[in-house]
């Protein structure tokens, strides 16, 4: 993330380019211009603005922390906009119906995410299906495991009583806390959790033997495997984690909720996808990096502040999107010789 | 099986011109040489044999024929009309068709499918599927066979998928058949099949080119057999006319003169030894790839294993190295001690390491840094409660890369950008990191230059002075002769020889690689 200092000549743009991290860099920096240009009235200006589009981002990006491990060993993970909405029932359950505290929900809401991750690696690593395929069907299976908890409603502060009416009950603590915002109002607290799990993905990926055990898997399975890596296990850990890490997401959704939605996080996958494709993690494994997430992560989530801000309409900000993932795609594609 | 191997047409006599005829061949990849001056040619209803060891040339020239190498000096001839195929397409519109040992068929498509591919007769952009089936069930029935051409190609045995691309090499209307080990996955009765398709192929007026390491094929079928040596003609004979011992000498006889010199071994304890050892790749259902395997190796021993193609010494190297997921069958004892490995961690753990034969494939990672990579077996060692240490792995790429004598500009570079002989070095370099006491080596110096084959032996050189017992296959037989302590040759998966150093020929090693008796000579 450091390496990137402020170009002054021509030349040094073209060195920019050049690397992954430098152009998508230069697709950040570009929103960023048409930002400022289009600025709704100074209202891009605004620190509440940037606090915001940090705060809508922030779920998308907790999801590709999980998902860049993934994609560094090679797989893919299609059941986190899923496992969220687990959680989101769940942690809700628990918070809300049962009154458990946050020190009991928090874990079991990771643990459930956990068990979820470990299912899709299990079956990928160990039973050798596709993870495209093994994914798809655990995204269907949350899905319904969460419907099936909820019993298909929200799960929110209005709760039956005994008379047999509806009264609200109090905002769980967890949920207020995670809902927080903290220096002065100006960051939000899941902002926090997603700079900390950016953190913790990339001490493992930069600094932990796991992580070179991804990459090189991602890079060559078959050779990793002969030099003695422990394919299926490092595997099986970087599903677990992208579940821990959909299950944190799914508790901050319920925070910012304050109900869990069986229906949140449709979609959220493929979001999330972009966000690390675009940063320049390479879907064939083997190449990409935290910090490049996190430039896909925020190139993606001010383009929809900008967009929105400006009012253009959510049809014209879906295609417009669409249509910058492409050319950002297609930037960050590798020349060969 | 009843067929008619009497050629129809006498070979070589013939006013005809040949249907093809390769004259004054020379190739250069760069500042490489790899035929230089090569003669050959093909008359209709012959088997001319194409032999020669690995690196002889005998693929570039046919790949030359082919019109995939485009870029060459000489002359070629198809009836006697000059042509040079600018492209697979036009060698195959001048009726040269190659069979590849990889198929080129579609296993979903059908028969017919793949016969016309690419070239389906369509009307209005629509194929004709009946005018395609009676066409493809015509080519197939010219073969003797009777087939069901809508059947998926993947529901026939490879066998048959084999005649099924000489009938669509026929089908182009192919003069030329050229054959690269068609048989290496046959068994026997499938070969006789084929064989007897070679007859009928001979009476329709086509040319064979056979390519093939096995003796006894090359004594049945063979009209004719021309004989590269590295890059060079040596000499054509008709078969009848050359005697088993001149065609090897022919393919072998080259001055070893100028070879390594591998310094005399002081073999010390055995440090690995074999006995009666079953591998197999597929699971016990499967065949075994090899069965039936003794031998020891000592500390400071270089053990060369022998063999063509098919023969299961990589097959033993894998599952030794516990590669397949399970141990081997049969006992091994890894100095001294009895050890079943039935992952490569096991293996390396307890010193016994494999260099497999294709670096790029499954040696390497070819996206990670050299420094990566060169730590890749030994990472468990070198972190701290998980945690890497980046300068204890520089520190050790380092002297890995000094010991190797490594080449590059930067340790960080991917080992992607490196060439091969400094990427066969970076290999190594992983597997000396992990202190191995027995080094499995498979083809070590497979397409690297002369100037780091030799630094290589070297090096091997070096470690079996420090104690370490090396076993090596390779199919370069000058290397297996120089640098071997002892051979042992393996046939079809089974222990076919054993010399010293003192006994070894290269016609020796050959016979016995080939599958002919032990010690012809002697009797």
């Amino acid at each position: 993330m450091s390496e990137i200092s402020a170009p002054t000549k021509p030349g040094r743009w073209r060195q920019l380019a050049a690397s992954p991290g430098g152009r998508a860099f230069l697709a950040l920096l570009l929103v960023f211009l048409v930002g400022v240009l289009g600025n709704a009235d100074g209202a891009f200006f605004k620190i509440g603005t940037h606090r915001d589009a940090l705060r809508q981002a922030s779920v998308y990006g907790i999801l590709a922390c999980g998902l860049t491990l993934v994609i560094i060993s090679g797989g893919i993970d299609l059941s986190v906009g899923s496992v969220l909405a687990l959680v989101a029932v769940g942690g809700a359950k628990m918070a809300i119906h049962w009154g458990w505290s946050g020190w009991l929900v928090v874990p079991a809401g990771l643990g459930i995410g956990a068990i979820c991750g470990g299912l899709a690696g299990w079956i990928t690593a160990r039973l050798r299906v596709q993870p495209f395929i093994a994914t798809l069907a655990l995204m269907v299976l949350a899905r319904g495991a969460a419907k099936y908890a909820s019993g298909g409603m929200k799960i929110s502060t209005a709760v039956k009583n005994e008379a047999g009416g509806y009264g609200y009950v109090d905002v769980p603590a967890l949920f207020r806390a995670v809902d927080a915002r903290i220096l002065g109002g100006n960051l939000s607290m899941v902002t926090v959790i997603f700079l900390t799990c950016l953190a913790l993905a990339w001490l493992v990926l930069a600094k932990h033997r796991w992580g070179r055990q991804l990459y090189a898997i991602g890079g060559n399975e078959e050779a990793s495997r002969l030099s003695g890596v422990p394919v299926v296990w490092a595997k099986v850990g970087a599903y677990v984690a992208s579940g821990i890490f959909a299950g944190v997401a799914g508790l901050c959704q319920a925070a910012q909720e304050q109900q869990g939605d069986p229906e949140a996080g449709v979609g959220y996958e493929l979001t999330a996808i972009a966000m690390v494709v675009i940063g320049g993690t390479s879907l064939m494994g083997g190449r990409g990096g935290m910090g490049l997430t996190l430039l896909g992560v925020l190139t993606i989530g001010y383009l929809d502040k900008i967009l929105s801000i400006n009012a253009v309409p959510e049809a014209g900000r879906l295609m417009l999107t669409g249509v910058i993932i492409v050319v950002a795609v297609l930037t960050q594609r590798r020349k060969r010789s | 099986m009843g067929m008619n191997r009497e050629p129809q047409i006498t070979t070589g006599v013939t006013s005809e011109p040949p249907l093809v005829r390769l004259t004054g061949i020379t190739k250069r990849f760069g500042a490489v040489t790899v035929l230089k001056d090569v003669q050959f040619e093909v008359v209709a209803g012959e088997v001319h044999v194409l032999a020669g060891e690995n690196g002889a040339g005998k693929s570039t020239l046919m790949k030359i024929l082919a019109g995939i190498h485009t870029d060459f000096e000489g002359r070629i001839e198809y009836s006697g009309r000059a042509a040079r195929p600018r492209s697979p397409l036009e060698a195959s519109a001048l009726g040269v068709a190659v069979i590849h040992q990889e198929l080129s068929l579609i296993g979903a498509m059908s028969v017919a499918d793949n016969i016309f591919l690419g070239r389906a007769p369509t009307r209005g952009g629509f194929v004709q599927d009946a005018r395609q089936q009676a066409e493809a069930g015509h080519w197939i029935r010219q073969l003797g066979l009777d087939l069901d051409v809508q059947e998926p190609v993947e529901r026939f045995p490879i066998a048959l998928q084999q005649l099924i691309e000489i009938a669509k090499a026929l089908s182009q209307q192919a003069r030329v058949l050229v054959m690269d080990e068609p048989t290496s996955a046959l068994n026997a009765p499938e070969v006789e099949k084929l064989f007897t398709l070679i007859a009928v192929l001979k009476q329709r007026g086509c040319g064979i080119v056979y390519i093939s390491h096995k003796m006894e094929e090359i004594a049945r079928i063979a009209d004719r057999i021309t004989v590269l040596r590295d890059g060079a003609w040596i000499g054509m004979a008709k078969a009848k006319e050359l005697p088993q011992r001149k065609f090897i000498q022919w393919m072998v006889g080259r001055d070893l003169g100028e070879q390594f010199p591998r310094r005399a071994p002081h073999p010390g304890a055995v440090r690995l030894r074999l006995e009666n050892v079953a591998v197999f790749p597929d699971g016990r259902s499967g065949p075994p790839a090899a069965r039936g395997i003794t031998f020891q190796v000592r500390a400071g021993e270089i053990l060369g294993v022998g063999g063509l193609q098919g023969s299961g010494a990589s097959q033993l190297f894998l599952g030794l190295f516990g590669a397949y997921g399970t141990p081997v069958e049969g006992r091994v004892w890894l100095d001294g001690r009895e050890r079943r490995f039935s992952s490569p961690a096991h293996a390396i753990e307890a010193g016994l390491v494999l260099l497999t034969n294709d670096r790029k494939a499954t040696g390497l990672v070819l996206s990670l840094s050299i420094i990566a990579n060169t730590t890749l077996a030994g990472l468990r060692q070198m972190c701290r409660a998980g945690w890497r240490r980046p300068a204890a792995e520089r520190t050790a790429a380092e002297h890995g890369a000094r010991s190797l004598h490594l080449r590059a500009a930067s340790l960080e570079l991917e080992a992607g950008a490196l060439s091969g002989g400094n990427q066969q070095k970076v290999a190594l370099a992983k597997w000396l990191q992990t202190n191995p006491q027995v080094l499995l080596l498979d083809e070590p110096t497979r397409g690297i230059d002369v100037a780091a084959k030799r630094e290589i032996y070297q090096l091997m050189d070096e470690w079996t002075a420090r104690g370490m017992a090396i076993v090596m296959i390779t199919s370069e037989l000058p290397e297996l002769l120089t640098l071997s302590d002892r051979i042992v040759v393996l046939h079809r998966g089974a222990l076919a020889a054993e010399f010293s150093r003192a006994q070894a020929t290269p016609e020796a090693i050959l016979r016995a690689a080939m599958g002919q008796s032990r010690e012809p000579e002697n009797s």
